[in-house]
């Protein structure tokens, strides 16, 4: 097995996960990313999408709906507004979150960003099967 | 002298305020573990956010094209006072002490020609405001049917704030909360979030940006905000919790002096009483 690093999401509330993973995929702003040992110390802010660590006890995925990342050469540090364990994400959720990001769209927010995160969040929808 | 009964109902009445300020103070004593325990939660982001935004701010803080948000308006002539306070009274000094801090500072930038305008965040600071300062409230935030505070409280709150800032409503925004420190101890604090200010944020040139600084550096700063009111507000409810506990042990004990006084008070007279009546029938029957 490869080199491994420190993983850690954290969301405004509390830690969700803090485990030793030998990579961690990032739903970027710009495009996908994957952190291994040894990446370049990178801060990224990230797109409603599925955060994936491989950690040695198995894969973890959580649905992240924005936040940053913050990777260095020994770790990953996520901060995520909202994210929930894959296994937990029920349609009625994506539902939920669609409704907020037409909701803040309504009132005056950017268009683009907004038809950009509603459709990040559709192709989430379809990653998770719902 | 109060008679007998009088005495006895007395007893019996702060005997029961006694019970329920005992009861108060064992429900904001597990109140307070489960504010405290998410206040301990919520510091691995709050502190991780700000290094981040720290090292961003030191570094894009300068140039001319940095965010209002952390540049500032270059201006502060209106200044709006966020006062976070409880929605629940019984809590010794903790509203008190806040209100009092936010109402030096609004009446030190009145005198200074500013304009002040004031968000209360919880009742009881917007009853003790409205006295002098009826003519500055914008708004007022209810909390009263949140259970527990939540990353959603906070946001709604900084959704506001920031709705205004872009409405060009304030230049500065200053919170005012009270910082947890123990049970007998809140501090109450004013932390300036709009312009935000970072403490020796040292400039991080090593990381790659992705998307550029600034734009990172635009999509931070209102979380950043976010996350500063939540902090305040988990702080807000620790101190709360452990304002009203110590509040209620001190009124807990006041009963228990009170009663000893009041029974000590209670005996004598009887005594005094019965005494009395064992003279009356001596005398009566030594007349005799």
């Amino acid at each position: 097995m490869a080199g491994t690093l420190q993983f850690d999401l954290v969301s405004p509330e509390r830690r969700l996960a803090s485990v030793v993973a030998s990579e961690v995929q990032i739903p970027g702003a710009d495009g996908d990313l994957t952190a291994m040992e040894g990446h370049a110390p990178t801060i990224t802010t990230l797109r409603p999408g599925i955060l994936r660590a491989l950690a040695a006890d198995g894969a973890k995925a959580f649905v992240v709906t924005g936040g940053f990342a913050e990777i260095t050469a020994a770790g990953v540090s996520v901060l995520a507004e909202r994210a929930i364990p894959v296994e937990e994400v029920t349609a009625a959720l994506l539902d939920a979150l669609v409704a907020d990001v037409t909701a803040a769209a309504a009132i005056g927010g950017n268009k683009d960003v907004a038809e950009k995160t509603a459709a990040d969040l559709a192709a989430m929808r379809a990653a998770t099967g719902h | 002298m109060p008679s007998l009964k009088d005495l006895k109902n007395k007893i019996a009445s702060v005997k029961n305020t006694r019970k329920i300020t005992k009861a108060m103070q064992m429900v904001s004593a597990a109140k307070l573990r489960r504010a405290q325990d998410a206040a301990e939660a919520a510091r691995p982001y709050a502190e991780r956010m700000t290094a981040v935004m720290g090292g961003l701010a030191a570094s894009v803080g300068q140039s001319a094209s940095a965010p209002r948000l952390l540049a500032g308006t270059g201006s502060d002539k209106v200044q709006l006072l966020v006062v976070m306070t409880s929605e629940r009274g019984l809590c010794g000094g903790f509203n008190s002490t806040i209100v009092r801090l936010a109402r030096a500072k609004a009446n030190e930038l009145i005198a200074s020609g500013k304009t002040v305008k004031i968000l209360t965040v919880g009742k009881k600071g917007r009853e003790q405001l409205r006295r002098d300062f009826a003519a500055n409230m914008v708004g007022h935030v209810d909390l009263s049917e949140v259970k527990r505070v939540g990353y959603a409280n906070a946001q709604a709150i900084a959704q506001d704030v920031l709705g205004r800032f872009e409405a060009g409503e304030f230049d500065v925004a200053t919170i005012f909360y009270n910082r947890f420190q123990s049970v007998i101890s809140q501090i109450p604090t004013e932390l300036q979030v709009i312009p935000a200010k970072f403490e020796g944020g040292a400039a991080n040139a090593l990381y790659d940006y992705e998307p550029s600084e600034e734009a990172i550096l635009a999509d931070l700063l209102p979380r950043g905000v976010a996350t500063q009111i939540f902090t305040a507000l988990l702080e807000n409810g620790a101190s709360e919790q452990g304002a009203r506990m110590s509040a209620m042990d001190n009124a807990t004990r006041n009963a228990g002096d009170m009663i000893t006084k009041y029974t000590t008070i209670y005996n004598r007279s009887r005594q005094a009483a019965i005494t009395k009546e064992l003279i009356e029938i001596i005398s009566g029957a030594e007349a005799l």
